[in-house]
């Protein structure tokens, strides 16, 4: 039998979370309230997006204290936990953009990643610069303004409406467009995170000597140009756009790759 | 020495395309925002800054929505929760996504005490020193969502019929919204009770509008920007002490105000008819 672990750990704590965060609307919880953009833990601490608050502010304005205290402890959190660790445990997104993956994997929709001239996987930074120029020119918060994370979010909190049409779109996109489009692509979200958890500690660390060269790991990794170490070097995964998902951990049949926490020393070396 | 000129062009032209793609998403994006944020007929929750800033400060977290719909007055009769004021515009509401609005005659807001929703607000959207009275204590009844307007030919109270519905409902009653009493000259015997609204006291809760008997609502709220007109600054009331006050001690005869009419003589322009 595959081993699922982590995506079964994730997968409880994505659903989980959205589960708190409806239930604060719906039955009045205090445990997780309101949206990524801010929300309350235990009805005390303050949390934010510091992207988000870094939109806001560019368009010119401040912002309230709550929110600016709760975007600096969401930004050591990830920090020190893995950037994009938002991307792969904590996004609803990721639960689209991972089934249409799956079944492109599955329908055999395609096995290269085509290279896009103008869609590569450094254009999500172009688009998040791009997105504090448009919060400065507009006067809104512009990636907040069409951000299909929120979007669905809300959705599932406060209901969808007509919004549901983003969620489906990515899906669309993602299964017969772009493999791997918005979250490796575009998202401006991810982008930042990217940058937030370049240092962080928690990484999968890979082992060369144990290694078969399966490549099954790159095959099921969303962001596989991290992966570049694999069966040449044992050091830990140091790109900021990992997303530390651990599907490459559940799919090595030879225990190659683990969470580990960073190995400072040789990356020193490398 | 040819390869790296080609080299160069390559980057060049690469380089060029990229910025000139990234202009490119930049104004379709900064259009769609600007298109997103024009929903003037908006109602926001109670302490809402001016709408230009709500429209960013706003961080759309929904929090307001909650505190409203999971407050503790909000039930039905037999306990069950209600549906809270607050709805979180989501597509196809035509409202920038995410900010919170209100519809009152779906469900107008009930001015509680404590106001749940502001003092949830943590971006400071909903900013409570608009809802702060003389005591600096919470004041639901400082509140400005709007302003009810009435429309008279299709309120019954102004057929000369019986109602003041909108009278009983409002939480301010013979303060926001007075009855005045005027003879019905058509039966001779009767009297109008109508329905004034009065803009510094009424908070644009939307009570009135909800009760209002009529078909469509003969008496509705709209933001305060499109109900209120503006005399400007240069109109004085002569006869109001403080508003006299703002004249200082200018003369009569000492214009300082200067436009394109002040220049010419009053004969230049009076007894003319009106130019279109």
């Amino acid at each position: 039998m595959k081993n699922i672990k982590y995506l079964l750990l994730r997968r409880t704590v994505q659903i989980g979370l959205m589960f708190l965060y409806f239930s604060a609307n719906a039955y009045g919880w205090h445990i997780l309230q309101g949206t990524f953009g801010s929300s309350l833990l235990f009805g005390v601490i303050p949390l934010a997006d510091p992207y988000t608050t870094l939109q806001v502010l560019s368009a010119g304005f401040l912002i309230g204290a709550d929110v600016i205290v709760g975007a600096l402890i969401i930004t050591i959190f990830y920090m020190v936990v893995g950037g994009r660790a938002f991307c792969s445990w904590v996004c609803p997104i990721n639960m689209v953009t991972d089934l249409a993956n799956w079944l492109r994997r599955k329908l055999k929709l395609d096995k290269e990643e085509v290279n896009y001239r103008f869609l590569k996987r450094r254009t999500r930074y172009w688009i998040m610069v791009l997105a504090l120029i448009v919060s400065a020119i507009v006067g809104i918060a512009g990636f907040e303004a069409v951000s299909p994370i929120t979007i669905m979010q809300r959705g599932i909190i406060f209901g969808f409406g007509s919004g549901i049409a983003v969620v489906v779109a990515i899906f669309l996109f993602d299964l017969f467009g772009v493999k791997n489009g918005w979250c490796g692509h575009l998202c401006p979200l991810g982008a930042f995170y990217s940058i937030i958890g370049k240092k962080s500690i928690i990484r999968v660390k890979h082992n060369h000597e144990a290694c078969s060269n399966c490549m099954e790991c790159k095959v099921v990794c969303p962001e596989n140009q991290v992966l570049h170490m694999v069966h040449k070097d044992s050091i830990s995964v140091t790109d900021g756009e990992c997303i530390n998902c651990g599907r490459c951990i559940d799919v090595c049949n030879d225990n190659a790759l683990g969470f580990s926490i960073r190995d400072f020393n040789k990356n020193k070396k490398s | 020495m040819k390869s790296s000129n080609n080299n160069r062009r390559k980057f060049m032209a690469t380089t060029l395309q990229s910025v000139g793609l990234t202009a490119l998403g930049g104004l379709l994006w900064s259009g769609y925002c600007n298109e997103a944020k024009a929903s003037p007929l908006v109602l926001r929750p109670p302490g809402a800054i001016p709408e230009e800033q709500f429209l960013d400060i706003c961080i759309k977290c929904g929090l307001c929505a909650e505190a409203c719909v999971n407050r503790e007055s909000n039930k039905n009769r037999d306990g069950t929760k209600r549906e809270g004021t607050l709805k979180m515009a989501k597509g196809g509401d035509h409202k920038l996504i995410g900010t919170p609005y209100f519809i009152p005659r779906e469900v107008p807001c009930y001015m509680c005490d404590d106001i749940p929703c502001a003092t949830a607000c943590p971006s400071e959207a909903l900013d409570i020193k608009y809802l702060l009275n003389k005591k600096d204590e919470l004041d639901i009844t400082r509140a400005k969502m709007g302003l009810a307007v009435v429309h008279r030919e299709s309120c019954v109270a102004y057929w000369g019929l019986q109602c003041d519905a909108c009278y009983r409902a409002c939480p301010l009653l013979d303060e926001a919204l007075t009855l005045d009493y005027q003879k019905n000259e058509r039966t001779g015997k009767h009297a109008f009770l109508l329905p004034v609204v009065h803009s510094d006291v009424c908070t644009g809760c939307g009570l009135c509008e909800k009760a209002c008997i009529t078909e469509k609502p003969a008496i509705f709220v709209l933001p305060r920007e499109h109900s209120m007109g503006k005399a400007g600054d240069h109109y004085v009331k002569g006869w109001d002490k403080i508003d006299q006050q703002r004249v200082g001690d200018r003369k009569l005869n000492e214009i300082e105000t200067h436009d394109e009419r002040s220049e010419k003589a009053p004969s230049d322009y009076l007894n003319r008819e009106i130019e279109y």
